[in-house]
């Protein structure tokens, strides 16, 4: 009975709009799964088991941010920190590299505890400048102190591209758990499930919306399969779906909410689109295939990384006093 | 005792050291054996073969699998002897031996016998990170031809050889893929048996992702 009582009190203290929240992603993927049960049963010939698997995996990987979020901002830091490293791992392998540059990947994953060290500690001011300026610095630096001079240029370019999408970008949602939970209706998590729930569901809105009424192809040479008809499908879905989620959730309204409505779809999108410019220069269709059904972490998370530093800036800059 | 330390050393230490040094990306888990006797025949790059080929089998077949190693190398210390011998279970080879009438896959052959999954790395020693595969050296046919009730399940590791390159000691995480083919079977001669090999694990590394890794200045 005390371990009922426990829980009953952990759930009482989390904030109510959180928990309908997660309760709703969670109502949400029961239907999507359903849906794809009453499919495979209504269309016996058709192979549904890549949407099946899809499916699975979406259930782990909300499970395991929804009890990061309600485990407050360590648990959701450490988890993080641990996606910035599969993400930068998986970048790495898929670039062009030599055995040369050993070292200096293995100094690039040390930007990752230094960078979620500044969130652990709150520093914010720090973590703004740590990876964007001094890892920027450190890195060329690194190569040249090796006397490494060969094709020098692009290839700090892929080390600042790595370290700035997978490491800075990705550290600003656990930033955004370091709003103090007074600043937000939902708390600090609720922040970080309206920037989690709206950028996946504008990957997903897209998706289904290019399947259906997808025509007119947007950036043929990066992305075939992306359609006009797709990305504005996504866009205003996405939009409307902020515009009335926002509120319960962050402490937007007017023109701040309205700016995160219209930009947020569109920093989706970029980054999708970007990833894909990225996988097609070097020549794989995943990042890996750590996820079933999705593929790497970091086709899964390619549209974080540009909505999560957006999403943290205007918050900052309409309704977020600390920051 | 040393069996269940052995298995919690897997299953509780490497199975987590091998996912954050490589992810252990494994395509075809389903196809790798689950009971002995069984021949493994994977490309070598690195000692991280070793290590993801221990860890990837299910938990209930981890006490079967015995990886093949060079005795000159794993055995030349009391230490790392004992380690090799008994947590990691290699089946020793006498290499440097092969040739002088001396049979040095009797052990290999001992523990097929006692019905175990034997992991052999047919290209003889670790070659270079870029993917290669040098000339396999049969011994894998022998070992096929005295046991022809044993499946020989061609596994291709694409990558370990970035993660702990042959000559370094301190391994730097990046992703492997494990790609696991159909079982071959033994059907009288050596030969068709090792070209059938070469092209399998040919076939698998076809399917694997890139490997966009250079070992010289110029890449």
């Amino acid at each position: 009975m005390q371990i009922l009582d426990t829980v009953r009190d952990f759930f009482a203290a989390q904030p109510p709009v959180l928990l309908w929240g997660l309760a709703g992603v969670i109502a949400l993927l029961t239907l999507a799964g359903v849906v794809a049960r009453g499919l495979s049963l209504a269309q016996p010939g058709k192979d549904y088991r890549e949407l099946h698997t899809r499916i699975a995996s979406w259930w782990v990987m909300i499970v395991l941010l929804s009890a990061a979020l309600l485990a407050g901002w360590q648990a959701t830091t450490a988890l993080f920190a641990l996606i910035s490293f599969v993400a930068l791992r998986e970048f790495l392998s898929i670039a062009p590299t030599r055995r040369e540059d050993r070292l200096i990947i293995l100094a690039a994953y040390g930007a990752i505890p230094i960078s979620y060290a500044c969130v652990w500690m709150d520093e914010y001011p720090i973590f703004l400048v740590i990876v964007p300026v001094y890892a920027f610095l450190l890195t060329p630096f690194l190569m040249a102190a090796l006397g490494q001079t060969k094709g020098y240029l692009s290839r700090v370019a892929m080390f600042h591209w790595g370290l700035m999408t997978c490491v800075y970008n990705i550290g600003y949602v656990a930033m955004l758990m370091r709003v103090p939970d007074s600043e937000a209706p939902a708390g600090a998590a609720g922040l970080v499930l309206l920037l989690l729930v709206a950028t996946e569901f504008n990957d997903v809105a897209q998706y289904v919306w290019g399947k259906t009424l997808g025509r007119r192809k947007i950036v043929p040479t990066v992305s075939p399969n992306k359609t006009w008809e797709g990305f504005i499908g996504g866009w205003v879905s996405t939009a409307a779906l902020i515009w009335v989620i926002g509120p319960w959730l962050s402490p937007l309204s007017g023109v701040g909410l309205a700016a995160v409505a219209i930009s947020l779809p569109l920093a989706g999108f970029a980054g999708d689109v970007t990833m894909s410019a990225i996988k097609r220069d070097i020549g794989v269709k995943d990042t890996s295939g750590l996820i079933p059904g999705h593929g790497g972490l970091l086709d899964r998370i390619d549209s974080l990384t540009f909505t999560a530093p957006l999403y943290f800036h205007l918050l900052a800059f309409f309704a977020v006093d600390k920051f | 005792m040393i069996r269940w330390l052995r298995l919690a050393l897997i299953v509780a230490v490497a199975r987590p050291l091998a996912r954050f040094f490589t992810g252990a990306d494994v395509t075809g888990r389903e196809r790798l054996p689950v009971t002995g006797p069984a021949i493994v025949a994977a490309n070598h790059n690195s000692h991280v073969d070793t290590l993801l080929l221990l860890t990837i089998f299910k938990a209930r077949a981890v006490h079967l699998v015995r990886p093949a190693a060079a005795s000159d190398y794993f055995l030349k210390d009391p230490v790392i002897g004992w380690v090799s011998r008994n947590l990691i279970g290699i089946v020793p080879v006498a290499r440097k031996r092969a040739g002088t009438g001396e049979d040095v896959l009797a052990p290999a052959r001992q523990a097929l016998s006692e019905g175990a999954i034997v992991v052999v790395f047919p290209e003889g020693t670790r070659g270079d990170a870029d993917d290669s595969m040098a000339q396999l050296k049969n011994g894998v046919a022998r070992l096929a031809e005295a046991f022809p009730q044993a499946p020989v399940i061609p596994v291709w590791i694409q990558g370990a050889g970035r993660v702990l390159p042959k000559g370094e000691v301190v391994p730097v995480p990046m992703t492997c893929a494990v790609l696991v083919g159909e079982a071959i079977h033994w059907e009288g001669r050596r030969t068709p048996f090792m070209e059938g090999l070469r092209d399998a694990l040919l076939a698998l590394k076809a399917q694997a992702p890139p490997l966009r890794w250079s070992e010289g200045e110029d890449g």
